[in-house]
């Protein structure tokens, strides 16, 4: 069995700058933990080094670009790469981000050589300009082929030729192979033993000895007997659904009657593979461009019913975006989009086997007509003037509260279970303001309240009032009071300034939460 | 609606067949009418009564009118509330995850109120403006073939108890000192032309401070009757 293998250097790097829409050529690493993981061609001339530290690595090349490690995305972006090989050879395998596997396409193509030659003209031709190719009788060989090509280029190794393909390759190659490699190579040096053919002379039993099962996988390798196969992958099935329109549609009410059964048929196709979709991108095209395009997450799953509401929703905001901007609309605004709409595309972006979602056994039908009861009322209000009350952490009562949208999943949320030192103690506030009103406090010579930033209150608060829309609105007394608490929250990165929460009963015997801070009084929450 | 949970609540020390024919028979009449779940501290004070609308003047009593049923695994909503305070709602016992809110509904608001009423047990409501007595009748009237309750929180034509804080105090701060501890405030009920009900609860937990104070009433039925 002959072997291919596609080798894209630093492949990490590539991603990540594609990611950040940066040039290729800039130097660049990506960083794990502070110390430099991955590094490309440019900065590796300035003397940019793996596992160097971030303070040597810019040291060494102050514009170097720092991108973050981010394993997903290598492997996310990737994705495109295989699918290219596949389409010339089924049966690849990604052996890890940057590197993949075929078998050798032979014959089909003329010889080995032309067979390289197309897959690196498919490869540059989608966007990748850094690719090699090497091919050989086994795996070992073939990588190591690929890694000795040029850019865009390729190495084949004839048959039987692998022993002297590697004889005269340093130790060093072993490297990639993570951090027992890296002991490995450290050894072998010491050793004397500088080429992989050093070590594919000595006796078999010896290296065993010495070196262990791995040392004696990788003289086997290094002697091109290595018994290494690959798993190809089967092809991820397509899942996604598309509804095309002749002659295109305008209204928003036809469109959502007749993605109606493109839906379910989304939904079934999932059912299918025993999955479930938790977050669908819904794309509307006009004229062959999509001009619409969102990701819409649910808090369960959805359902065809729900992916008809959303793309109704999103069809519909697309529409009145030069509208108001609120979630309140004119009703005749509703229904009109911009541009005729001639396809509707449903793409899974989440999905999670169907087990983990399964409905108890007698139904939900209580909370089904709930939902189907909301659904209508975001039909009249807008989808995201209906809200789901969430808590998260924070220190002032709105930050302790997030309102998200009904049929949205809650994400970036603050843990709850954190101290936040500052916070007010007490029972929560059944009043949050948000954003706060103004407020003024004097103390008993009618002078403002003021709050040092070592915390020291200027006088005992006598008096407030909320300040807003009446000017005439009476001050009412203070019958007791309590704080200040303290706080200066983001003060590492520009934030609002140090402020104080005090808590205030009003001769009524209601109490208030209000907050001082550098531009003045105002009122966040009420105990009502 | 929930007639699977309300089967388990059945009281064993009855006979199960009287029972379910007290059930059918509260079917039968029609969905108002019907109790809902109350928090016990207000049980004794304002028994909820599907189809029934209740006026109060307090955020903290709205939520708690709305947590016995939310506690019972209903749903429970709140229209034109822009201040709702999460926090205090679960900690009053309302189950978030089972909390409708349309904090602005605008000029739907009367839709929007329609609509929840039809799927939800308890929805709060804070109309925007002075309600004439038509607008009114239209939620009534869809009320009563729903069994849902309706707390607003604001004034409203007609109600069958208004629920009103006439004394309220807290105890904990001082000048500076302490903290918000315990709230304790007199409510009134006020249902039709009857002299007003009072008792005294207490935050957080909304339990009664004293057993059900209502002496007027109770000396004048004994005067009358003696009479």
């Amino acid at each position: 069995m002959r072997v291919m293998v596609v080798w894209c250097p630093d492949w990490s790097v590539v991603a990540a700058l594609e990611e950040a829409d940066r040039s290729l050529r800039a130097p660049a690493a990506v960083l794990a933990a502070n110390v430099v993981e991955v590094c490309n061609g440019p900065a590796r001339a300035e003397g940019v080094r793996r596992g160097q530290r971030r303070r040597d690595a810019q040291a060494r090349c102050p514009e170097l670009l720092l991108l973050p490690a981010n394993p997903d995305r290598d492997v996310r972006a990737f994705e495109p790469v295989l699918a290219v090989v596949e389409d010339l050879r089924p049966g690849v395998a990604a052996l890890r981000p940057g590197l993949l596997a075929v078998r050798a396409p032979g014959s089909w193509y003329g010889s080995e050589t032309a067979a390289a030659a197309t897959a690196c003209q498919a490869l540059v031709e989608t966007g990748v300009w850094d690719v090699r190719v090497g091919i050989a009788d086994d795996l070992f060989t073939a990588e190591q082929a690929a890694r000795v090509a040029d850019v865009q280029s390729w190495t084949v190794v004839p048959p039987g030729g692998s022993p002297s393909f590697l004889r005269g390759l340093p130790v060093h190659v072993l490297q990639d192979d993570g951090a027992r490699g890296r002991e490995l190579v450290g050894l072998l040096q010491r050793l004397g033993l500088r080429t992989l053919g050093d070590l594919a002379d000595l006796p078999g039993d010896a290296v065993e000895h010495r070196l262990g099962a791995y040392g004696a996988t990788v003289r086997r390798r290094a002697r091109g007997e290595d018994p290494t196969l690959f798993a190809a992958r089967t092809p991820p099935p397509e899942l996604d659904a598309a509804v095309p329109f002749e002659p295109p549609l305008d209204s928003v009410e036809a469109i959502t009657f007749s993605v109606r059964t493109t839906a379910e048929r989304f939904v079934t196709q999932l059912a299918h593979h025993q999955l479930v979709a938790t977050g669908v991108r819904v794309e509307a095209e006009s004229d062959g461009v999509v001009c619409s395009s969102r990701t819409w997450l649910h808090p369960r799953h959805f359902t065809a019913r729900d992916l008809v509401d959303r793309v109704h929703w999103q069809l519909q905001s697309a529409g009145s975006t030069s509208g108001a901007g609120g979630s309140l609309r004119a009703r005749k605004q509703v229904g009109v989009v911009e541009a005729p709409i001639d396809r509707v595309r449903f793409v899974p972006e989440l999905v999670e086997p169907a087990a983990a979602h399964g409905e108890a056994l007698w139904g939900s039908a209580s909370d089904d007509l709930v939902e189907r009861g909301v659904a209508r009322v975001q039909g009249m209000v807008g989808f995201d003037a209906v809200r789901r009350p969430v808590l998260q952490g924070g220190r002032s009562p709105a930050a302790r509260q997030a309102l998200v949208p009904w049929g949205e999943r809650a994400v970036d949320l603050r843990p709850v279970d954190r101290p936040w030192p500052g916070r007010v103690p007490g029972p929560a506030p059944v009043r949050v303001f948000a954003p706060p009103r103004a407020a003024e406090v004097v103390d008993g010579a009618g002078r403002e309240v003021r709050v040092t930033d070592r915390g020291v209150v200027s006088g005992e608060p006598r008096h407030f009032r909320v300040a807003g829309r009446a000017e005439g609105t009476p001050w009412q007394p203070v019958t007791a009071w309590a704080g200040p608490w303290p706080t200066d929250e983001g003060w590492w990165s520009g934030g609002s300034g140090p402020s104080a929460r005090f808590q205030v009963v009003g001769a009524d015997g209601r109490a208030w939460l209000l907050l001082r801070a550098a531009e003045g009084w105002s009122l966040e929450a009420g105990y009502d | 609606m929930s007639s699977a949970r309300s089967v388990a609540t059945l009281d064993p020390g009855r006979s199960v067949v009287e029972q379910l024919r007290e059930r059918v028979a509260a079917m039968e009449r029609r969905p108002a009418g019907e109790p809902v779940a109350t928090l016990p501290g207000l049980a004794d004070l304002v028994p909820l009564h599907a189809g029934s609308t209740y006026a109060v003047d307090s955020a903290s009593l709205a939520l708690a009118l709305a947590a016995g049923a939310s506690q019972a695994g209903e749903w429970v909503g709140f229209a034109g509330c822009t201040d709702f305070g999460a926090e205090a709602a679960a900690e009053v016992g309302i189950e978030l995850s089972r909390t409708v809110l349309v904090p602005d509904p605008g000029e739907h608001w009367l839709e929007v109120t329609a609509a929840l009423v039809d799927v939800l047990r308890v929805v709060v409501l804070r109309p925007p403006a002075t309600v004439d007595e038509r607008t009114a009748g239209i939620l009534d009237s869809r009320l009563r073939t729903r069994s849902a309750v309706l707390v607003v929180h604001g004034r409203w034509p007609r109600v069958s108890a208004r629920l009103s804080v006439e004394e309220s105090g807290w105890t904990g701060p001082t000048s500076g000192a302490g903290q918000l501890e315990e709230r304790r405030a007199r409510v009134a009920v006020h249902r039709g032309a009857r002299p007003p009900q009072r008792a005294d609860l207490s935050w957080p937990g909304v339990r009664p401070v004293a057993p059900l104070v209502d002496p007027l009433t109770d000396r004048q039925v004994r005067e009358i009757r003696r009479a």
